[in-house]
């Protein structure tokens, strides 16, 4: 399957057929600093990805000066 | 995963409430947590000009869209930093989101207002360039609302960012900084306006959510002056110790020095796997 990144932007291609969380596992995201988007909608790190999908992990985390 | 309030197929787990929700009630969640935070803090009444200061990003353009939405009077503020491609694109998603909701947006340019860009502040002003970029920014925010005759300044801060700036005080000994640090601040002059945070209960993956549902379309890259911005390394640094492997000894002391203080060599006592070290052998 693959796997939108950003910042850089960027795509991988990882195994699919298994859980969302074991897919950020293997990229050593952590859940909680990006949303998961397959086509429009979000998905929770419980749901099943395929081999044929897309998902982007946009990153959630931005920051600088206030 | 079920969406705790209907039951349908949840979108988002929000692992600080033990909760899920599907798309319509996490929208509602999350306005409830903007009416909860303008209520307690008096942040302004429904009567009052509202000026938002917006940056073309996720949590300025949430807050916006939720504010236009509850019916409050506001007017957008964008302040054109003149950097690069960077700034282009942002103000760009600013002026579509006023245009696409009919509601007004001033833009000042950094350069004009304060006599240079902020590459320029940057490399002029040896101080760290968000640090620069931030005092323009108060100062202007502070100068156009005080203009135009608003009384109240509202910006993106989110729950991320207070705990970054919060970590970071304590961290350095500012003891100054703390009680300067809160959702809501008077005026405490005529030339001072009141400056308000009503994302402050929200985190950032909260807003983030929240744009993504309601098609906002937001700048996604980061600002090329971040990279490397101590906020942002509080603010790793803080997710990593909510992740129940570093308790479990997967991670090492060592990484968390280099994610606070980037570039600079890690202390020998610091250098050593957590779960390589029986308890009785932990350097004091």
């Amino acid at each position: 399957m693959k796997v939108l990144l950003r910042n850089p932007r960027r795509e991988v291609e990882v195994a699919g057929n298994r859980r969302v969380k074991d897919v950020l596992r293997e990229l050593e995201i952590l859940p909680e600093t990006v949303l998961v988007i397959r086509g429009d909608d979000l998905i929770t790190a419980d749901q099943h990805v395929a081999d044929a999908d897309t998902i982007e992990l946009r990153p959630v985390m931005s920051g600088g000066g206030a | 995963m079920k969406c705790r309030k209907c039951g349908d197929a949840a979108v988002l787990e929000l692992r600080r409430h033990n909760a899920a929700f599907c798309a319509p009630d996490f929208l509602e969640f999350f306005r409830n947590q903007i009416r909860e935070a303008i209520r307690k803090y008096r942040m302004f009444d429904r009567d009052e000009p509202v000026l938002v200061a917006v940056s073309g990003g996720k949590d300025s353009l949430a807050l916006w869209d939720v504010l236009i939405d509850e019916g409050y009077r506001t007017t957008g503020l964008y302040l054109d930093l003149g950097i690069f491609d960077y700034s282009v694109e942002s103000k760009a998603k600013c002026e579509a989101f006023a245009a696409a909701r009919q509601v007004p947006l001033l833009i000042r340019r950094v350069e004009e207002e304060v006599g240079a860009p902020v590459p320029i502040i940057k490399s002029v002003t040896r101080r760290p360039p968000c640090s620069g970029c931030g005092l323009s920014k108060r100062y202007l925010m502070n100068r156009v609302a005080l203009d135009e005759g608003l009384p109240v300044v509202a910006t993106g801060h989110n729950l991320d960012d207070e705990a970054a700036t919060l970590f970071g005080s304590v961290m350095h000994w500012q003891t100054d900084a703390l009680p300067r640090q809160s959702p809501a601040l008077a005026s405490t002059h005529p030339k001072l306006v009141r400056r308000v945070k009503p994302l402050y209960r929200l985190s950032e993956r909260e807003t983030a959510a929240y744009a993504f549902l309601r098609k906002i379309d937001y700048i996604v890259e980061e600002c090329p002056f971040a990279k490397g911005a101590t906020s942002i390394a509080h603010k790793q640094v803080l997710d990593r110790l909510e992740v129940p492997d570093l308790a479990e000894g997967d991670d090492s002391t060592s990484d968390l020095w280099l994610a606070l203080r980037p570039g600079e060599p890690v202390p020998p006592r610091l250098d050593f796997r957590m779960s390589q070290q029986p308890a009785d052998a932990v350097p004091q």
